[in-house]
């Protein structure tokens, strides 16, 4: 377990479980993680391995049924649902496998969502003329600044992919959530992306947790964590065996 | 500020909805229009009932009336005087009128109503509804030597200058038969080898054979109904130079609408100003004879109420009194039948009625006193009714319309779903989601009452022109001037009414968008960030 002050976010024996026809479908069984403030963190596993779901959490857009997610310093998963949204809104970004662009909005409107959304309507009169500077800025930043008026219908896949991290960097925050930012890509529009996310790392000292399946693409990143059935493969093993045997058990009843 | 973006970029890109606000915007367009002819019409008919009756109107039911009105007027300003703003007395009767039309007598009944045309002008619209412009200004039971409304279809040749053609060609007929008669008579004469022999039977058997009968009433009225005479006429009456006492018939007494082979609506007219009428009346002894009178017609009345117009006839006061024996002959004291009071701005008619009633209760006195209102009661209410019903149901429509508005809206909510999930992701509230829909929903609202608002007034603008361009499809008319004595549809527009349709509209498109606003509002947002 890490406890150093260096961790910006860190999870503390998560768990969490769906239930479906009273059978309790366990998908996280106790995650204790932290990821070091400046690093890019890769988190890898297979599908239904509940990385994404794990992502949900520390975005605080899902709760966890036991454990603690805590940022910078201080616990947010049991916080008030106005305190989550502005921590969503203000303090992290969160980039998606399908880019979600919201499609009736221009490239630059949709990076100023985020803006928008915290601001009141006179409040965000008051301020438009800075937030469309910094809304440019930031588009310039992932080169698609001549592209600001295009609806995301009139995209690529690898521009859309662009606005979202320009839209997810509009709140200046200290952490980037990223789910399969390459998932939805081909190998080198994907490449492209991932050294505009280690650019940002390295120049801006932003903090990103990446998610993904491909081992490749987790490489790339300074830490890579494993997860397998709902657990940390590194201190997985137990846990895994007790999973076997169970399903083992599960068997012996059906049968 | 997202809100209103995305509000207003939905309203832009989803035409599914502004499909479903369309019946909104007809329902409001129909309100609105129903509202008008509705309220236009009910104002219509508060004019013209309004016009025709005085505010209040004192009927004393005894065949001679009721003696020295002047003393009731006097008695009635010291109860009410400061309420009262003009009064006329009139004398009522029932009587039957008699047209002679080729040669033919055409009976009608009528109410004969002898009226102070000064006075009576101020407690009611008379002479608003005369033909001639003059009498309009003025009324008089003068004969006019021409100008009336001539302009108006099928409306003959009127006034003193058809009379004097009319008499000088009834007087060339008159010789003309005088001249075949003796002819005939001199051939028959001849034929036999008789010789000559006055036979004036002849004269008289001959005269109705000829087809152009002129007024030849005297035929006609049975005989033993005492003959009047032509009241303060010479001895010797000449149509072309000299007149009855003059009446003003109601216009539909005298004539009829009908249809002809195109369609089109055409009055035909059994008298015109210029011709006599004859009129017979009871009088007002004890022992009531008859009295049998020749009028001149001298303008006709058309107020648009077919009762009035079909009922009434109007002949000077003084020379019905006269006629019907009301004046003293000893004191001089005159009597009427009807006392009518127009009141000032703003009074309430109902305390005077009530005031009048205790001076006069019905117990003692065969008087009715009665307002305006209270003799038209029934029609008012039928009408307000009617537009209260209509109401009902346009409303009912526009709330259909609104089921249309939830469904639709649940259709787009689920359509958005990621985009839900995607605001909630990006730190969006609960509330903030659901205003979006809200304010989508009164958006909706807004554009189709307003698109409804602008139709609505426009088609009530040109409703004419668009009811003949109707006729002029359908073949059928809209607005059968037969029946409604409108030639054209009163409109009237409420800016209140407006109001009102409006908000409701709106209110209902808004509360249609509340429960799928409620449900993008709840949607958790993983579930929605997966939808696929």
């Amino acid at each position: 377990m890490h406890s150093s002050p260096e961790l910006l976010l860190e999870a503390r024996g998560i768990r969490k479980s769906y239930h479906k026809d009273k059978i309790e479908l366990p998908i996280l069984r106790g995650i204790d993680v932290g990821f070091v403030t400046g690093e890019m963190s890769a988190l890898v596993g297979r599908s239904g391995s509940g990385k994404s779901t794990l992502m949900h959490l520390l975005a605080t857009l899902d709760q966890p049924d036991s454990g603690e997610v805590w940022f910078d310093g201080a616990r947010i998963d049991n916080q008030s649902r106005a305190r989550r949204d502005h921590y969503r809104n203000s303090q992290i970004g969160i980039i998606f496998q399908f880019y979600h662009l919201l499609p009736e909005l221009s490239a630059i409107e949709n990076v100023l969502a985020p803006a928008m959304i915290r601001r009141s309507v006179l409040g965000y009169l008051r301020d438009r003329k800075s937030l469309r500077l910094r809304a440019e800025a930031m588009l310039d930043r992932v080169g698609l600044l001549t592209r600001s008026h295009h609806q995301p219908s009139e995209m690529s896949g690898g521009e859309m992919q662009r606005v979202a991290i320009a839209r997810s960097l509009m709140s200046d925050p200290k952490l980037l959530l990223a789910d399969e930012p390459t998932g939805n890509l081909d190998t080198e529009t994907g490449a492209t992306i991932l050294s505009l996310l280690r650019e940002l790392n390295r120049e801006d000292e932003l903090t990103i947790v990446m998610i993904t399946h491909d081992d490749s693409i987790a490489e790339t990143a300074d830490r890579c964590y494993r997860m397998c059935d709902g657990l940390l493969e590194d201190n997985a093993s137990d846990a895994a065996k007790n999973s076997r045997s169970n399903s083992a058990k599960l068997e012996t009843v059906a049968a | 500020m997202y809100r209103l973006l995305l509000c207003f970029r939905y309203l832009r890109t989803r035409y599914i909805a502004l499909a479903s606000i369309i019946s909104v915007t007809l329902g409001v367009a129909t309100l609105i229009v129903v509202n008008s002819v509705m309220a236009g019409f009910s104002a219509e008919m508060h004019e013209r009932l309004h016009g025709l009756a005085s505010d209040i109107v004192i009927e004393c039911h005894a065949s001679g009336g009721m003696p020295d009105p002047d003393a009731h007027l006097d008695e009635i300003n010291r109860i009410v005087g400061d309420q009262i703003a003009g009064s006329s007395v009139s004398v009522h009767v029932p009587s039957m009128l008699g047209i002679d039309f080729n040669g033919q007598l055409i009976t009608h009944h009528v109410n004969l109503v002898g009226i102070d045309a000064e006075t009576y002008d101020n407690v009611s619209h008379f002479g608003r509804y005369l033909l001639h412009p003059d009498n309009k200004e003025s009324v008089t039971f003068d004969l006019r030597e021409d100008g009336y409304e001539e302009s108006r279809e099928g409306f003959p040749h009127s006034g003193w200058k058809y009379r004097r053609d009319h008499a000088r060609m009834e007087k060339a007929w008159e010789a003309e038969r005088k001249r075949i008669a003796e002819l005939s008579r001199e051939a028959a004469r001849l034929a036999s080898g008789k010789p000559q022999k006055d036979s004036p039977e002849m004269v008289e058997s001959d005269g109705p054979t000829i087809g152009f009968g002129g007024p030849t009433l005297g035929t006609v009225v049975p005989e033993g109904i005492r003959e009047e005479g032509a009241g303060d006429s010479p001895v010797y009456f000449d149509a072309e130079t000299d007149q009855y006492p003059g009446i003003i018939l109601g216009i539909a007494t005298c004539s009829n609408k009908s249809r002809d082979a195109e369609g089109n609506v055409r009055d035909h007219y059994y008298c015109r100003p210029g011709d006599d009428v004859r009129l017979m009346f009871p009088n007002a002894s004890d022992k009531p004879k008859v009295v049998n009178q020749k009028f001149t017609v001298v303008d006709l009345y058309e107020s648009g109420m077919s009762e009035y117009d079909s009922t009434f006839a109007f002949v000077r006061l003084d020379q019905l009194q006269d006629f019907r024996g009301m004046i003293d002959p000893i004191s001089g004291t005159t009597s009427v039948t009807t006392i009518q009071l127009k009141l000032i701005e703003g009074a309430d008619l109902n305390a005077v009625r009530d005031a009048l009633r205790q001076r006069f209760p019905p117990d003692t006195y065969a008087y009715s006193i009665q307002t305006w209102r209270d003799m038209q009661g029934p029609l008012l209410a039928a009408v307000r009714l009617e537009t209260t019903i209509l109401n009902i149901l346009l409303f009912l429509i526009i709330a259909v319309a609104g089921f249309g508005i939830l469904a639709t809206f649940f259709m787009i909510v689920v359509e958005k779903t990621r985009d839900i999930g995607t605001l909630k992701a990006l730190g969006a509230s609960g509330s903030g989601v659901m205003s979006i829909f809200l304010s989508y929903g009164l958006l909706l609202g807004i554009v189709g009452s307003g698109v409804g608002l602008i139709g609505g007034i426009a088609f009530v603008h040109n409703i004419n022109d668009i009811a003949s361009v109707i006729e002029k499809i359908t073949g059928q008319e809209v607005f059968d001037p037969t029946v409604y004595y409108f030639t054209e549809i009163p409109t009237i527009l409420n800016p209140f009414t407006l109001a009102w349709v409006m908000a409701g509209a709106i209110a209902i498109a808004t509360t249609a968008s509340v429960l799928p606003a409620i449900r993008a509002a709840r949607m958790h947002p993983v579930a929605a960030l997966r939808f696929e």
